[in-house]
């Protein structure tokens, strides 16, 4: 070869993109990794604590699966979950960077505690709908507020909807000292605890079960969406590139808009579901940080609905099983955290494993020189 | 001194003092494409070199090595007859090479100068107002007008230019490189520029500038080295030098294709144009008052130095490009001759006014498909609208995708595989065949068989001929001159954004449309019809 008079001397490793990989494969990576991450995490578990790591996971399982009552929690903690990565899906899945799941899940819960106090002499079906409808629109509203400047004056949405995020946690606080329920609490209080007035009723004696219920339908639905209607269609378009999308005669900043208003509102529900399906109450904390960790769940899922479920049960199980070994085992709860961390780590490492092959340095080549 | 460590032969010493730099058998490939082979150039102190060529002929290749941007796969360079090793731009730079990009390489919010020290590694803390005054040194030295102070925001492009040859001459560079430095430019700034060039000459620089206009190649430099496709032509003095000499150096023989090109039958006017003109996104007239018409059964040809107007010209036809006022394209239904006014409106609306135009943009997975879909996907990417109610109906596309695959013969491992892991000819093959498929009456192509195989390619040229006996008007913007002379009906040729003429695809010759290329007539048809 004539290649032999160059100097130039090849790196030790080299990263290239995947053309494409076997689904076994991906999943086998998948599946490898989360082994190799329990074992390193056995390690640490037992170099750090000197507890039986199997015993530690065994509580971890325990602490999810134990009884039907911790199972129904799984199921609830998951159904909030996944509702905010359902409503993520479609933004993200178009390339528009919503990272403002946080605020549009206050503004649909501030809706729902709202109708709560001022409706509650309602009938309790029409209380109900009420909430239903108005949280959908107060997410969907705070998600476009940014959506149209971004449309109008393309400014940067990613900064724009965290900032609301921020007036949102404010506009919180400020109806929570409205609210405040005993006086002097700085809390919300359960609302209308004796008449359970907007309360999501109990179906089956579970108090969840409607929450688990309404979010495997919103499931179905989006999956079908995405995958099978036009402005599915048109999402992915708009999302590979708006060039494409202005050819084939798209209007992008209609889909733009569109879409965002569903990415909000979804995530709206979530409010509804939280305040309505489970807590009962209010507060800043009400988000609590699932909004971003929801980013994760869409982009794992690569916006799939269907393995969205999957992943929500992972980060889920991980976060229960971490508040069940702490207390099992007298730990704080950073050493539960630190297994988590490591895990979560892991698996969204093995995303680059998947999506790049690492290629060494070929003893033929160095030869040459 | 700095070559000492790379210094592995001392041949080359015997090239002599004046050369600056040596650049001997370089030969880089990008997979299959050969953008140099075997590539020998010398550039010379106190000298200005052109190097000339077509698009796609490796000059900028061949100057991204020198500057440290590619390696060669082969082939060596000597600085000052001392072998080298040029594996970055800073390695360039210690070197005293320096490029000046087509596309301006600085931060907006920045200022002049603290663009300059970007990237330096200076001891100590910068100090801008000592950067400043060597900027002025250097600006009174060889004639810059530039403040400092000024953010680049707030500069012309002339400005940002001017900029970007300080910087490099900041870095102590003795060997500037400018890449097409005149494409961005007035014909005033042209002259300042060339002042600026020749007081760099005159301060014993070396200075080679990439580019295509022949006329200011032989104003401002000394020597012309040519490149085509990739490989050496020749170099030669500039005082030696004719406008027509060189176009012959350019495009070379004529190569016979042998493409099938039957005469047009009953051709009638389709789309013609008047006047138009645009801006394009840079803030640059992309197009300067074009008027033409394309008939049906014909081929017409674009022919031009990328960069023309050739993209302007297609997406203004197809909605997609905003126009200056006074601009009109007017397409003639074949059934009933009636006449609508395609300005104005929205790729969506011209479909709704019941025009079939078919598009084969020249970025075909940024434009003309979904790169991430498979083929039954982007099938119904123009008539996903058409059918069904909320939910998209898949059956039609997959039967189109199934008979595009089998006719077309695409490989690619199943209908669903998305279309960006197909190799450059098959997607070509899903694009095409998704638009010859809605029975079109206007074909608009750019760059049609950019990157594909020779049989690819008649096949495509195959494809266009059937469209134009079924009396479409094909438009084909093309590159490869060979083609266009064999397979348009009539070429005409851009130049800068305006129409330099129209040549006759049967009488016309290489040359004749290579000077329509490069040299912009003055008083040329446009401004006949004012």
């Amino acid at each position: 070869m004539s290649k032999n008079k160059s100097s130039v001397k090849e790196p030790l490793l080299r990263i290239a993109k995947r053309d494409s990989i076997e689904a076994y494969k991906a999943w086998g990576i998948r599946a490898a990794v989360l082994i190799a991450a329990l074992i390193i995490c056995g390690f640490i578990i037992f170099f750090i604590t000197d507890l039986n790591p199997f015993k530690v996971y065994i509580s971890m399982f325990k602490g999810n699966f134990g009884t039907t009552r911790r199972i129904w929690q799984l199921l609830r903690d998951m159904a909030m979950l996944l509702c905010i990565g359902l409503g993520l899906a479609p933004a993200f899945k178009m390339r528009f960077w919503n990272i403002g799941a946080e605020g549009q899940i206050l503004a649909g819960g501030l809706a729902t505690a709202a109708c709560m106090i001022y409706l509650n002499s309602l009938p309790n079906y029409l209380l109900l709908i009420i909430m239903f409808v108005t949280s959908i629109i107060a997410g969907a509203l705070w998600g476009l507020i940014p959506t149209i400047f971004k449309a109008k004056f393309n400014t940067n949405e990613t900064l724009f909807t965290l900032m609301m995020n921020y007036v949102a946690i404010q506009l919180t606080s400020y109806f929570v000292a409205l609210w405040e329920n005993p006086y002097g609490s700085n809390t919300v209080g359960i609302i209308n605890p004796a008449t359970k007035a907007g309360w999501l009723p109990s179906v089956f004696g579970q108090q969840s079960f409607l929450n688990v219920a309404i979010v495997l339908l919103l499931t179905v639905i989006m999956y079908f969406y995405l995958k099978y209607s036009k402005q599915g269609y048109e999402i992915s378009v708009v999302g590979e590139s708006e060039n494409t999308a202005r050819y084939a005669g798209i209007n992008v900043k209609k889909v733009i808009i569109r879409t965002m208003l569903i990415s909000g509102a979804v995530c709206g529900l979530a409010g509804f579901l939280a305040v309505s399906g489970a807590s009962h109450t209010i507060s800043t904390s009400t988000a609590g940080g699932k909004g971003f960790t929801a980013i994760i769940v869409t982009w794992l899922a690569k916006f799939n609905p269907v393995v969205m479920i999957l992943i929500t049960f992972i980060i889920t199980f991980l976060d229960r099983g971490a508040v069940q070994i702490a207390s099992d085992f007298n730990l704080n709860e950073y050493v539960s955290n630190i297994i988590t961390g490591i895990i979560l780590f892991f698996i969204l490492g093995s995303e680059f494993f998947i999506n790049y092959k690492i290629i060494f340095r070929s003893k033929k080549q160095e030869v040459i020189k | 001194m700095f070559a000492d460590v790379y210094n592995k032969t001392t041949e080359g010493t015997d090239l002599g003092e004046k050369i600056a730099v040596s650049m001997r058998n370089i030969t880089k490939t990008f997979g299959s494409v050969v953008a140099n082979k075997d590539v020998s150039i010398d550039i010379r102190h106190g000298e200005i070199l052109s190097l000339l060529g077509e698009n796609g002929s490796g000059k900028t290749t061949l100057m991204n090595m020198l500057s440290g941007i590619y390696y060669p796969d082969s082939g060596s360079i000597f600085v000052d007859g001392k072998e080298v090793s040029i594996k970055s731009p800073k390695d360039a730079y210690n070197l005293g090479i320096g490029m000046i990009h087509q596309h301006f390489k600085l931060v907006d919010v920045f200022t002049a100068a603290e663009n300059i020290v970007l990237g330096l590694k200076e001891k100590g803390s910068i100090n801008i107002k000592r950067i400043a005054e060597k900027v002025n040194e250097i600006c009174s030295k060889y004639g810059f007008e530039i403040d400092p102070y000024e953010k680049v925001y707030n500069m012309s492009v002339s400005q940002k230019q001017t900029l970007e040859i300080i910087k490099v001459l900041y870095r102590g560079a003795n060997i500037l490189i400018l890449d097409e430095p005149t494409a961005v430019l007035t014909p005033q700034e042209t002259e300042k520029l060339f002042d600026v060039i020749r007081s760099m000459r005159k301060d014993g620089k070396s200075i080679i500038i990439i580019t295509h206009k022949l006329h200011e190649v032989l104003r401002v430099s000394d020597r012309v080295t040519v490149l085509r496709k990739g490989e050496y032509v020749g170099t030669v003095d500039t005082k030696d030098a004719t406008e027509l000499s060189l176009t012959e150096m350019m495009v070379g023989k004529k190569i016979s294709l042998d493409i099938e090109r039957p005469e047009p039958d009953d051709p009638k006017p389709r789309i013609k144009v008047d006047n138009l003109s645009c801006i394009n996104s840079a803030g640059i007239k992309a197009l300067d008052n074009i008027s033409f018409t394309a008939y049906s059964g014909e081929i017409l040809g674009i022919a031009g130095i990328s960069g023309c107007g050739q993209k302007e010209l297609l997406e203004s036809i197809a909605g997609l490009q905003k126009t200056l006022p006074g601009s009109s394209i007017v397409y003639t239904e074949p059934e009933t001759g009636e006449e609508k006014q395609l300005i104005g409106k929205t790729p969506k609306q011209i479909s709704s006014l019941g025009i079939s135009l078919s598009f084969v943009p020249e970025d075909r997975l940024g434009m003309g498909l979904v790169g991430s879909m498979g083929m039954t996907d982007n099938m119904m990417l123009k008539s996903y609208k058409n059918e069904g109610f909320f939910f998209t109906q898949r059956k039609k596309p997959r039967a189109l995708a199934e008979k595009v695959k089998d006719e077309l013969e695409v490989v690619t491992p199943s209908l669903q595989t998305p279309v960006r892991r197909l190799s450059g000819g098959n997607v070509q093959k899903v694009l095409v065949g998704r638009e010859i498929s809605s029975s079109p009456t206007v074909l608009m192509t750019a760059y049609a068989v950019r990157g594909l195989d020779i049989n690819t390619s008649y096949t495509i040229y195959h494809l266009l001929n059937e469209q134009k006996k079924k009396g479409v008007a094909v438009i084909y913007v093309g590159e490869d001159l060979d083609v266009l002379l064999e397979l348009c009906d009539r070429i005409l040729v851009l130049c800068e954004g305006k129409l330099n003429g129209i040549a006759e695809g049967r009488k016309t010759t290489k040359e004749e449309v290579g000077l329509l290329m490069t040299n912009l007539q003055n008083g040329g048809d446009t401004d006949e019809q004012k």
